[in-house]
C-alpha cells in the first residue's frame, strides 16, 4: 500500500473543503471496496478522509411516508430496520443478499453506491484497462465477460456496477443528497451512476469533493409488495450474475403500477422503463411478462461469454412478477 | 494523527507511532502478537480475520486500525474465561469442527455475531421478512457464508453452531 495520511472527519464542511483542494484525498467509508483497492494498487490516495463519524447515521420516516437514509448507516442495520422492512421489502432483500454478515456490518450506504466494478482486468494493475487507465484499451472485451454487461455497454468498457442495493434503490424512485464546495444538491439515483460511453473512468456524476450525505426514498406505497431476485454461482456470498427488484401494484387483474431494476447487466443499476411500460394498464399474465421482459432485452449486445445472461435475465424477470402476482406460469 | 486508544480483550492499550497503513488485523498480529485472527485472503473473501468490534463481527483486514479508535475489540484470545473455553470452541471441539484449524478463530467469532444479529430479529436472506428468525441449518449456513473453510468442515460446523444455538435459547 502507498504510504497517506489519514484524518478522522468531525466537520462535513471541513472534510469537504479538505478532498476538494486535494486531487489526491478521498473519503474513507466502511473500507470494504476502498482499502481492498490500496491494497491492489487500484487506488493510491495520498490522504484518507475518514466520514464514517459524521453524523449521517439515522433512518428516518418523513411525514409524507418516506424514509431518509443516512449516507453513514450500515448496510446490515438498514436491511434491518422496520420502516425497510415494511414499506421497502425489496431493499431489505437486497441488502441481505449482497456480501456476508461481516462486510454488511462495515459498508455504509454511500460506500455501497460507490463501490466500483468488480471486472477482473480492473482490479488486475497489470492488465490494460480503459476504466483504470484510460485509453489503455478494455481486456475484458474477447476475454473473460461472465460478469459484464449486456445492456448499455461501450466499446471503450463493458463493466457491470456490482451493487445490489443500489439496483434496489433505483426501482424505488431514490434521491441522492449531496454536499459539496458549494452547497447541497440532490439527483435521482438513476442518473447518478453514469453509462460508460467514452469516459468509463466516471462510474457517476459526483465530482471530486462532493460528500454523499442521505439517499431518500419516496412514499411508494406500491413497494410494500416488492421483491429483490438475485441469480449468483453460488446460492450466498456471491455478486450477481443478473438481479431484478420489482414492486407490482394490481387490481382486478390489471396492472395499475409498476417499478422494476436490473443488477449484474450494465455499467448502472438499469431501470427497466420499457418493461414498466408494457406492463402498466395490461393483464398480470405470464405472457404480458414475457412481453415486458422482451421489450427491454430488445437492445441487448451480450458478448460471446455472456450471450446466457439476456434469456438469464428474461426468466429471472418473468419469475419475479409472477411471484409478485401470485400467479403460475 | 498515529496514536489510538483501543481496548482489546478487555485491556486498554495507549498505542503511538500506528502507520496509517496498518490494517486492524496486522495490529492485532505484528504490534500486539495476538495471531489468533488469521489472515486468509486479505481480500474479505474468507472470514479468517473476523473479530467483534463494540459486539459486531467484521472482517479486520479491510478495517483501518486508526478507525477503530476508542472501540472495544474481542478476538479469539479474548473468549475463554481462565480454564473455561466459551461455549462454541468446547463445541468446535466436541463436534470436530475444524481440521486445520486455520478458518477457526474466524469461525467462533462471526458465529459469536451471527447469534447476537439472530437474537436481535436480524432478518437473513433465508429468513425472508418474518419477525421471527427460525435457526436452522439453512439460516447457520446462511449467516456463516462470510467464513470459508478449506478443509471443507462445515458439516460439523454447522453442528457445533446448532448445538450452542440450542443450549441458549433466544432470552
Ligand atoms: C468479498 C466481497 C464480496 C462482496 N459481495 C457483494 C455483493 O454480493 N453485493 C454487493 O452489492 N456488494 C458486495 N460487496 C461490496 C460491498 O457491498 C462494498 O464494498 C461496500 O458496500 C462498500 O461500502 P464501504 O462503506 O465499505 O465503502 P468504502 O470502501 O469505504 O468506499 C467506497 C468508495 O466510496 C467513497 N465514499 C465513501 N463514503 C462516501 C461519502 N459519504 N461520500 C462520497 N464518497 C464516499 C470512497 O471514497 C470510495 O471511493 C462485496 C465486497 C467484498 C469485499
Ligand atoms: S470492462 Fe471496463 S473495467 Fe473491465 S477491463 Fe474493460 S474497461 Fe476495464
Ligand atoms: S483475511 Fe480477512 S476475509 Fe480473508
Ligand atoms: S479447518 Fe482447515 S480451513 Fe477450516
Amino acid at each position: 500500500m502507498n504510504p497517506f495520511a489519514y484524518e478522522r472527519a468531525s466537520d462535513a464542511v471541513r472534510a469537504i473543503a479538505a478532498v476538494a483542494a486535494d486531487p489526491d484525498a478521498m473519503f474513507l467509508g466502511g473500507g470494504t471496496n476502498l482499502v481492498d483497492h490500496m491494497r491492489l494498487g487500484v487506488a493510491k490516495p495520498g490522504r484518507l478522509i475518514d466520514v464514517t463519524r459524521l453524523p449521517f447515521d439515522q433512518v428516518e420516516g418523513t411525514p409524507d411516508g418516506g424514509v431518509r437514509i443516512g449516507a453513514n448507516v450500515r448496510n446490515s442495520d438498514l436491511a434491518a430496520h422496520p420502516l425497510i422492512r415494511a414499506r421497502y421489502p425489496v431493499l431489505s432483500q437486497a441488502l441481505l443478499s449482497g456480501a456476508s454478515g461481516q462486510l454488511r456490518n462495515m459498508a455504509t450506504t454511500a460506500g455501497n453506491l460507490l463501490q466500483r466494478t468488480r471486472c477482473v482486468y480492473f482490479q488486475n494493475v497489470d492488465t490494460p484497462c480503459n476504466k483504470r487507465r484510460p485509453g489503455s484499451g478494455c481486456s475484458a472485451i474477447g476475454g473473460y465477460t461472465r460478469y459484464h454487461a449486456i445492456l448499455g455497454a461501450s466499446e471503450h468498457c463493458i463493466a457491470v456496477h456490482p451493487s445490489d442495493m443500489a439496483v434496489a434503490m433505483v426501482a424505488l424512485d431514490a434521491t441522492v443528497e449531496v454536499l459539496g464546495p458549494s452547497g447541497e444538491r440532490r439527483m435521482p439515483l438513476v442518473d447518478f451512476h453514469r453509462l460508460p460511453g467514452d469516459a468509463p473512468e466516471r462510474d457517476t456524476v459526483l465530482q471530486h469533493g462532493e460528500l454523499i450525505t442521505a439517499v431518500m426514498l419516496p412514499a411508494l406505497p406500491l413497494a410494500a409488495h416488492s421483491l429483490y431476485r438475485k441469480v449468483r454461482d453460488r446460492r450466498s456470498f456471491a455478486f450477481a450474475l443478473v438481479s431484478v427488484a420489482a414492486a407490482l401494484q394490481i387490481r382486478d387483474g390489471t396492472i395499475q403500477d409498476v417499478r422494476i431494476a436490473c443488477g449484474g447487466v450494465a455499467h448502472k443499476p438499469w431501470r427497466a422503463t420499457r418493461a414498466e411500460e408494457t406492463l402498466r394498464g395490461n393483464p398480470a399474465t405470464p405472457e404480458q411478462f414475457g412481453r415486458a421482459a422482451d421489450a427491454e432485452l430488445a437492445a441487448a449486445q451480450p458478448q460471446p461469454g455472456n450471450a446466457f445472461k439476456v434469456k438469464m435475465l428474461r426468466n429471472t424477470l418473468v419469475a419475479a412478477l409472477q411471484e409478485l402476482a401470485g400467479v403460475a406460469g | 494523527m498515529d496514536a489510538l486508544h483501543i481496548a482489546i480483550n478487555g485491556v486498554a492499550h495507549d498505542l503511538k507511532g500506528v502507520d496509517a497503513r496498518t490494517t486492524l488485523l496486522d495490529l492485532l498480529r505484528d504490534r500486539l502478537h495476538l495471531t489468533g485472527s488469521k489472515k486468509g485472503c486479505d481480500h474479505g473473501q474468507c472470514g479468517a480475520c473476523t473479530v467483534l468490534v463494540n459486539g459486531r463481527r467484521i472482517n479486520a483486514c479491510l478495517s483501518l486500525a486508526l478507525t477503530h479508535e476508542g472501540d472495544a475489540i474481542i478476538t479469539i484470545e479474548g473468549l475463554a474465561q481462565g480454564d473455561t473455553l466459551h461455549p462454541l470452541q468446547a463445541a468446535f471441539i466436541e463436534h470436530d469442527g475444524f481440521q486445520c484449524g486455520y478458518c477457526t478463530p474466524g469461525q467462533i467469532c462471526s458465529a459469536i455475531g451471527m447469534l447476537d444479529e439472530v437474537r436481535r430479529g436480524q432478518p437473513s436472506h433465508v429468513s425472508g421478512d418474518g419477525e421471527h428468525v427460525e435457526l436452522d441449518d439453512a439460516e447457520i449456513r446462511e449467516g456463516m457464508s462470510g467464513n470459508l473453510c478449506r478443509c471443507g468442515a462445515y458439516v460439523n460446523i454447522v453442528a457445533a453452531i446448532r448445538d450452542v444455538a440450542r443450549q441458549a435459547p433466544e432470552s
